[in-house]
């Protein structure tokens, strides 16, 4: 792989240890080069990569070429945004002309597709470094990457374990240090779970407020880009870089995006009605997570905030109606892979006919939890069932939503834990669907709803040293509460930790610095 | 038992997915047990509750009628898995009969 200039391991490794604001601070002050920074990233990305695979493809030659136009710019006296210079790792489901876009799936395999995504757009747009694809569980459907067509990521933390889904790529590559943001897209909790998992920050914005023009369709009336970062202020950050109205987006919302960097600054939570929702808890849920989100919840009465329980009755059903709803849309959305215009085609031997070669390609192309949830959306729209399952599946979204009405007329946000547990072994859930859709029992509720919700780090279970999320939830377009909260735990927690929480990491997850202390790192990397 | 082999067989084909039969043994016991596990929103009293389709209530989204180029032939065909003077090709479309 082609690194860029020359330059001493101890430097490069340093640079990946930099949070996204500290590089575009230091590249808009010319004390380094955007260059530099992505050449450190690809080292780390091939120094790690082998044993992470949160890669599908990188792309070192386009970042470094889109990293000299950033150090041009500077050169020329012309300003730089917020972002300039700073790589970024983006989800497989985000359109790409440069780059293969799979959305880890065999029926996409080498895929060009013909137009970028507005995200793609807006951060080329922004001088954001695109380093490569991340994996993902196969159109999104998944909380481990177990589902993807090219292979599981590895948790850095634990390499035994799985780093979420399903932006479990994206999760991986900002934990591992091969990027300080990544781009995700959450349909039931597919960057919040993984954020929790690896130990990160990850935000689901309100329904809308990040354009779908170009992102590979899961669920329509569900699906949300955002931000994945090490820390609150950055995806902050990159949050407000891809937010705002797009008229390619029929459900794009016009309104002025919220003030979320200013709110990360703010990190402020005193006078805050924080309400703890109590039908999250008890059975199903590791003590180690319940310990730490407690503490969480001390924490942030003694930052000042006014906590009280809330109770969400019909959060109870909100599995089941996801779980009738998503694939439904899925459905329907899938049915646009009939191996006529693109991607795979199996079969076409001349005599048999379009319908034959249909279901042949889509047999060979989608992976077991594509084609299951085919089949029970497909299912679960058939008259005779639609009432019964989709259309009561509707109502229960909609008894959801005035639940959420209700607590945020007696509180400004509701806190929970992100996930029940944490990472969990590659292969444990892997044969069984309904283990592993409950890993998103905490987080699907505001995705039906179309509010926001963010998780950040609030430590490790200490049964098994893994890391907790928090989850935040507050209401449509509130997006700035989530990180006024957000930063007052994280620097709460900091000042108490004497450092980040992957300052504790080990393996793979562990910092620029502590590398050599746990024998991981760029050791026997290409990098050297 | 909500579901049944045949049914989930009946289902695939509706879905244009040619399923193996071990699949369909596979993901009929699966398909089971997550339909009895989702039917559990029809425990909700829900008489009168409108029906929810989406998030944010966006309604009849318009813009100015303007001529923009498309995408050139030669890009979509591109990525056409076949591709014959200017065209997709596809496979037969109608039968003998």
């Amino acid at each position: 792989m082609s690194t860029g200039p020359e330059m001493s391991t101890e430097t490069s490794t340093e640079l990946t240890g930099l949070t996204a604001a500290q590089v575009a601070a230091a590249v808009a002050a010319g004390e380094v080069s955007a260059v530099e920074v992505t050449a450190a990233h690809l080292n780390r990305i091939a120094a790690v990569d082998p044993q992470v695979h949160a890669f599908l493809h990188v792309a070192a030659d386009q970042a470094l070429a889109a990293a000299r136009a950033v150090d041009d710019r500077r050169a020329a006296g012309e300003p730089l945004g917020p972002l300039a210079g700073v790589p970024l790792a983006l989800k497989d489901v985000f359109t790409t002309t440069d780059m293969p876009t799979t959305a880890g799936s065999a029926i996409l395999g080498g895929w060009r597709p013909p137009y970028d995504a507005t995200v793609t757009a807006r951060l080329r747009r922004a001088g954001v470094v695109l380093l490569g694809k991340t994996n993902m569980d196969e159109f999104a459907m998944g909380s481990s990457t177990e589902n993807s067509a090219f292979g599981p990521s590895h948790n850095p933390w634990d390499l035994a374990r799985v780093p979420g889904g399903s932006s479990g790529g994206s999760a991986a590559a900002v934990t591992a240090y091969e990027a300080p943001l990544a781009m995700g897209t959450d349909t039931g909790g597919s960057i919040r779970q993984p954020a929790a998992v690896c130990g990160i920050v990850g935000v689901k914005p309100t329904y809308g407020g990040s354009s779908r023009y170009g992102l590979i369709a899961f669920a329509s009336s569900l699906d949300t880009p955002g931000p994945l970062a090490r820390n609150v202020l950055d995806a902050a950050l990159l949050h407000e870089a891809i937010s705002g109205h797009d008229p390619c987006d029929s459900t794009s919302v016009d309104a002025p995006v919220p003030p979320v960097v200013a709110a990360a600054r703010q990190a402020d939570v005193a006078g805050l009605r924080v309400g703890v929702v109590t039908q999250f808890g008890g059975d199903g849920y590791q003590a180690g997570v319940l310990a730490r989100f407690g503490e969480a919840v001390e924490l942030l009465e003694s930052l000042g905030a006014k906590v009280v329980e809330v109770s969400c009755p019909h959060f109870t059903y909100a599995l089941p109606a996801y779980y009738l709803i998503a694939p439904s849309e899925a459905s329907s959305n899938l049915a646009r892979f009939d191996a006529m215009r693109y991607g795979l085609r199996v079969g076409d031997d001349g005599s048999a006919s379009a319908d034959e070669v249909m279901s042949l390609t889509r047999a060979a192309g989608f992976g077991p939890e594509v084609k299951r949830r085919i089949i029970l959306g497909t299912y679960a729209l058939s008259s005779g069932y639609y009432e019964a399952y989709y259309g009561k599946a509707q109502q229960v979204r909609t008894l959801i939503c005035r639940d959420f009405d209700a607590a945020f007329e007696q509180v400004d946000v509701l806190v929970s834990p992100t996930t029940p547990t944490t990472a969990f072994a590659i292969g444990e859930r892997a044969d069984d669907p309904m283990a592993m859709y409950l890993a998103d029992l905490c987080t699907i509720p505001s995705d039906l709803a179309g509010n926001a919700a963010l998780s950040v780090p609030c430590g490790l279970a200490p049964e098994d040293g893994l890391p907790v999320g928090l989850q935040v939830m507050a209401p449509a377009l509130g997006d700035d509460r989530l990180y006024r909260v957000a930063a007052a735990v994280e620097a709460a927690l900091e000042q108490r930790w004497g450092g980040p929480l992957l300052a504790q990491a080990k393996g793979l997850a562990a910092p620029p610095g502590r590398r050599e202390a746990t024998g991981m790192g760029e050791a026997g990397g290409i990098g050297r | 038992m909500p579901i049944t082999r045949d049914e989930v067989a009946h289902l695939a084909r509706l879905s244009r997915l040619a399923l193996s039969e071990a699949e369909l043994d596979h993901f009929a016991g699966q398909l089971d047990v997550i339909l009895t596990a989702v039917a559990r929103v029809q425990e909700v009293a829900a008489d009168g509750i409108p029906p929810m389709t989406h998030a944010v209530p966006v309604v009849n989204v318009f813009r100015d009628d303007v001529l923009v180029p498309a995408l050139p032939q030669e890009i979509v065909l591109s990525q056409a898995p076949a591709a014959e003077q200017g065209r997709f090709r596809v496979p037969r479309i109608l039968t003998e009969d």
